[in-house]
């Protein structure tokens, strides 16, 4: 079986159960799964790495926004608390709940920011046909590990769920930065929608050369 | 269908690079490359492990502190729950404990079972348990909801002597539970689920 294999950049192997296939070029807008496990193993749209960063630009200025605006504000009883997503954050910053104050902040604001920063570094060149900036490959790689951790459309999700709880017990406003947050969480699922691991990955080391 | 490994390659898990069995690091993205994880399961069982004991405090403690001018209350994931149902709150009540309750057993169950049945080298069913698998890394984190209403409300309902509510132990144990079930999932190397049909046929 050896025998026949291919030029090694001829194939690409599914991450997940290790399945060769040869890799084609794709018509555009086409999927290519996986033969035995079904994930997608790259995608073809036209233009998507400029898409993929001008979508990660304005998720990048929104989260600017999503944490400097007035997040939520109660009223009662003629008392007024405005929050914000640091607010919320800092809800844990007594004693033993510090770390998990730590914690909340990185899964919703530092994280999502920093896999933003991470993807604009690595494709901005791209995008104008440039070379790579150093350690491009580096903060893909980050901006991809760190995916599972980014946590932004859960929170929006507790955010609802806590509304309703208070809604019986006070008056609350919803602040700007509720709707800046929740653009954010849409334009990072498009985006993570449109990126093609093995297209980007293919790109920064043809750029290298 | 021919895995890499049996046409003596190694494909970096990172970019989908295919290099000979003897390559330690991808040249496309540097990242480092193995066969296959074979500590996986160590690692899978110890993250697994420490997630199911920092769920049993999870449910035994207070999440949320609530102090109102005429009571003072607190409530457990499960005691949320019911209050919530109790208010007539049914789409919030499900969602709480799907994400507190049915996520994380399931998970903790889903875990298990891959995990076992590599150890056994089980040749069944394999497109399912790849398919729990895709489930348990996607759904995992979802768990987190509640962390983030406790987050929320916390912040939120803080007017002095009407009404107060706070974090309890609860909030810090539910988190690490999920960081920690989400960690043995992702230890779990999912190409050993394929493995075992190649040593059948």
């Amino acid at each position: 079986m050896t025998a026949a294999v291919p030029p090694l950049d001829d194939l690409v192997a599914c991450p997940q159960c290790d399945t060769l296939h040869q890799a084609q070029d794709l018509p555009d807008g086409a999927r290519a799964f996986c033969q035995r496990c079904g994930i997608v193993l790259m995608t073809s749209k036209p233009a998507a790495m400029a898409q993929v960063l001008s979508l990660a630009l304005t998720a990048f200025v929104m989260m600017i926004a999503a944490v400097s605006f007035p997040f939520l504000t109660l009223d009662a009883g003629g008392l007024q608390n405005a929050t914000s997503v640091i607010d919320a954050v800092l809800a844990f910053n007594d004693g033993f709940a510090f770390p998990l104050a730590v914690a909340v902040a990185f899964f919703i604001v530092i994280i999502p920011l920093m896999r933003l920063t991470a993807l604009i570094y690595a494709l901005g060149p791209l995008v104008r046909e440039q070379e790579p900036r150093p350690g491009a490959r580096t903060a893909f790689a980050l901006a991809e590990r760190l995916h599972p951790w980014s946590m932004a459309e859960i929170f929006i999700v507790g955010v609802t769920v806590a509304l309703i709880k208070v809604a019986g017990l006070a008056a609350v406003t919803v602040g700007p930065a509720f709707w800046a947050f929740a653009g954010v969480v849409i334009i990072t699922i498009l985006k993570d929608q449109l990126i093609c691991r093995y297209s980007i990955w293919e790109a920064l080391d043809k750029a290298k050369q | 269908m021919i895995t890499a490994r049996d046409a003596g390659l190694v494909a970096c898990q990172r970019c989908g690079q295919v290099h000979t069995l003897d390559t330690a690091v991808c040249t496309r993205c540097e990242g480092a490359l193995r066969s296959r994880d074979t500590e996986s399961l160590q690692k899978v069982w110890a993250w697994l492990i420490a997630g199911m004991i920092a769920y049993i405090p999870a449910n035994t403690y207070p999440m949320l502190l609530t102090s109102t001018l005429v009571e003072h209350s607190e409530s457990t994931i499960i005691g949320g729950v019911v209050e919530l149902f109790e208010h007539g709150s049914w789409g919030i009540a499900t969602i709480v404990f799907v994400a507190s309750v049915m996520i994380p057993v399931g998970k903790f169950l889903a875990i298990i079972y891959l995990a076992l049945s590599v150890q056994r080298k089980s040749p069944d069913n394999q497109h399912e348990r790849h398919k729990a698998y895709e489930l348990v890394e996607f759904i995992g984190r979802w768990s987190m909801i509640d962390v983030f209403v406790v987050a929320i409300l916390s912040a939120l309902v803080q007017l002095d002597t009407i009404a107060t509510v706070n974090p309890g132990v609860a909030a810090m144990s539910f988190a690490l539970s999920v960081v920690f079930t989400m960690l043995s999932a992702q230890a779990f190397d999912s190409r050993l689920i394929w493995d075992v049909d190649r040593t059948q046929k």
